[in-house]
C-alpha cells in the first residue's frame, strides 16, 4: 500500500464530508455545529453554506459559483476563501478532497 | 453563583468489568461489580437528560463498554438524539457482527487502545492473551465498515520506545486520529507509578517524536497528545476546568466532575438514581466546590494563567499535596513541585517493580 499523502485542494477537487462528520443544530446554544471524533466545531453561516455543498459531486469551482450568486460577490474572491477553508478542513480530516 | 453554562461532553463508564487488567487503568481503585450498574432504562434516561441539557459528545467507556449487552440500545438512543457517540474499547471481545450492528445503529467512531505493538509485551501489560492480533483485526473491521478510528496509546516507561511505531501503525490501519496518552498518575497508575513513570530524557524524546509527526502527518492523521505532566512547567487544564464543560457518570450512577474524582475522599457525589442530571450539574456540591476561580489559594489566586489551566488537576493536588484545593504539584510554582519531580527522577531511575494488575479487590 502506498504511503498516504496530504491532499491539496484545487479548483477541480470534489469535496465531500465523510460519514463520521455530522452537522447539527445545537438548540441549547442557538448555533450550528460539526461533530467529529472527539471534535466539536462551531459553525458560522458561511462555513455551513460551504459544507452543505460538499456532497462529492460539485467541484470547488461550481461550489464557488453557486455561493457567488447567493452572496452576490465575485466568484474569484469566493473561490479563494473556499479553497483556504477546505484545505484547513481537509488537513483536520473533516472534509475529503 | 450565576447560572451554570451547559455541559458539552459526558464520559459514561458503563461498567467497570474488563477483560484487560492494565496497571494504569483510569478507573478508581474501588471497582464496581456488575450488580451495582445502572439498568438499560436508567442509562437511556441519562442520555435523554444529557441531550436535553446540551451534551453533544458522549464517550461510551468502561471498563469495557462492549460487555454491556444493551450497548446497541444505548447507541440507538444517542443517534436518535443526534449526540455523537465515541466507543472507547479494548476491542478484544468485539465480533464483526457486533461492530456492524453498532455502525448500523449510528456509531461513527471507535477508539481502540493499544498497550504495545509487540505481541508479548502487549500481553504482559494488559495481562490478556493474544490482545494485539485481536485489536488489529477489529481495526480492520472498523475500517471496512467505514467507522472513524482512533488509535489510543497509553504511554509509560515500558513502551515509550514505541511512540514512533504507534504513529506508523495508526497510518497503516487507516486511523483518522491518534491519542498519545502519557499515563496520568492517580488511581491504579499512582499505585503502579514506579513501574510506569519514564525518565525526563525519555519523555523529552517522546515529545520530540510527536512534534515531528505533527509536521510529517499533517492532513493524514489527527494527533492529540496528553502530556506527561510530572516533567511539565505548567499543569494541564484538567477537564478544561472543573465542572465547566464535562462530567462523568460512573457505573453505579454517581455523577463525577472527572472520572478520577472519587480519589478525593472529602467529596460526596450525587447519583442519577436520586436526582435529575440538570439539578446535579447546577447544584451538586462536588461540582461547585472547584468551579471558577474563587476556591483558589496562592499561587493560583494571583496567577495570570488561572483561567488557562484552572489550577491543574484537583486529584493530583489531593494525592500529592494532601489538599484538593492546592495548586497542582505539576506546576513549577507549586511548593510541592520539587518533591514531585525528585520522586519521578528517583523512581524512573530504578528498575521497574512488578505490576499490580487492575482487578476487583487487588488494591483495597
Amino acid at each position: 500500500m502506498p504511503a498516504p499523502e496530504r491532499k491539496l485542494v484545487s479548483i477541480t477537487s470534489k469535496p465531500k464530508m465523510p460519514d463520521y462528520v455530522i452537522l447539527r443544530r445545537d438548540d441549547v446554544r442557538d448555533r450550528w455545529v460539526a461533530l467529529a471524533p472527539e471534535r466539536l466545531i462551531e459553525l458560522d453561516e458561511r462555513s455551513l453554506d460551504v459544507l452543505r455543498l460538499c456532497d462529492g459531486t460539485r467541484t470547488v469551482d461550481q461550489l464557488a459559483q453557486e455561493l457567488a450568486e447567493a452572496y452576490d460577490a465575485p466568484s474569484e474572491v469566493i473561490a479563494e476563501d473556499v479553497m483556504a477553508f477546505l484545505q484547513d478542513w481537509s488537513d483536520r480530516l473533516l472534509v475529503k478532497l | 453563583m450565576s447560572a451554570q453554562l451547559p455541559p458539552v461532553g459526558m464520559l459514561t463508564e458503563l461498567t467497570h468489568r474488563c477483560p484487560l487488567q492494565c496497571p494504569y487503568c483510569s478507573n478508581p481503585l474501588e471497582l464496581h461489580k456488575a450488580a451495582d450498574e445502572l439498568s438499560t432504562d436508567q442509562w437511556l434516561s441519562v442520555f435523554d437528560q444529557a441531550a436535553d441539557l446540551g451534551v453533544l459528545q458522549v464517550h461510551l467507556s468502561g471498563g469495557e463498554p462492549t460487555l454491556r449487552t444493551d450497548l446497541e440500545e444505548l447507541v440507538s438512543k444517542l443517534a436518535e438524539r443526534q449526540v455523537y457517540a465515541n466507543l472507547i474499547t479494548a476491542a478484544v471481545t468485539l465480533t464483526r457482527d457486533r461492530l456492524a450492528g453498532l455502525a448500523d445503529r449510528g456509531l461513527h467512531h471507535v477508539q481502540i487502545s493499544f498497550q504495545s505493538l509487540q505481541p508479548e509485551r502487549a500481553e504482559r501489560i494488559g495481562n490478556y492473551k493474544n490482545a494485539l492480533a485481536k485489536k488489529l483485526q477489529v481495526a480492520e473491521w472498523a475500517r471496512e465498515l467505514g467507522l472513524a478510528i482512533t488509535l489510543n496509546a497509553p504511554i509509560h516507561r515500558q513502551n515509550i520506545d514505541e511512540v514512533e511505531n504507534f504513529f506508523d501503525t495508526a497510518v497503516e490501519i487507516g486511523a483518522e486520529r491518534i491519542e498519545v496518552a502519557h499515563v496520568q498518575y492517580y488511581g491504579w497508575a499512582l499505585l503502579n507509578r514506579a513501574a510506569l513513570i519514564p525518565s525526563a530524557e525519555e519523555t523529552a524524546r517522546a515529545v520530540e517524536i510527536v512534534d515531528k509527526a505533527r509536521q510529517r502527518l499533517k492532513g493524514i492523521l489527527n494527533i492529540d497528545c496528553v502530556v506527561p505532566d510530572y516533567y511539565a512547567k505548567y499543569p494541564k487544564p484538567c477537564m478544561s476546568g472543573w465542572g465547566r464543560e464535562f462530567f462523568c457518570v460512573a457505573p453505579d450512577g454517581k455523577v463525577l466532575p472527572c472520572h478520577a474524582a472519587p480519589s478525593i475522599t472529602s467529596l460526596e457525589f450525587d447519583n442519577v438514581r436520586e436526582k435529575p442530571l440538570a439539578e446535579i450539574w447546577e447544584n451538586s456540591d462536588a461540582f461547585n466546590r472547584f468551579r471558577g476561580t474563587g476556591w483558589m489559594k496562592e499561587p493560583c489566586r494571583s496567577c495570570e494563567r488561572k483561567e488557562i489551566d484552572f489550577g491543574g488537576c484537583r486529584c493530583q493536588a489531593f494525592a500529592l499535596a494532601g489538599d484538593a484545593a492546592a495548586t497542582d504539584p505539576a506546576c513549577t510554582l507549586s511548593p510541592e513541585h520539587e518533591a514531585m519531580r525528585a520522586l519521578a527522577d528517583k523512581e524512573s531511575g530504578e528498575p521497574p517493580p512488578a505490576f499490580t494488575y487492575r482487578r476487583i479487590g487487588a488494591a483495597v
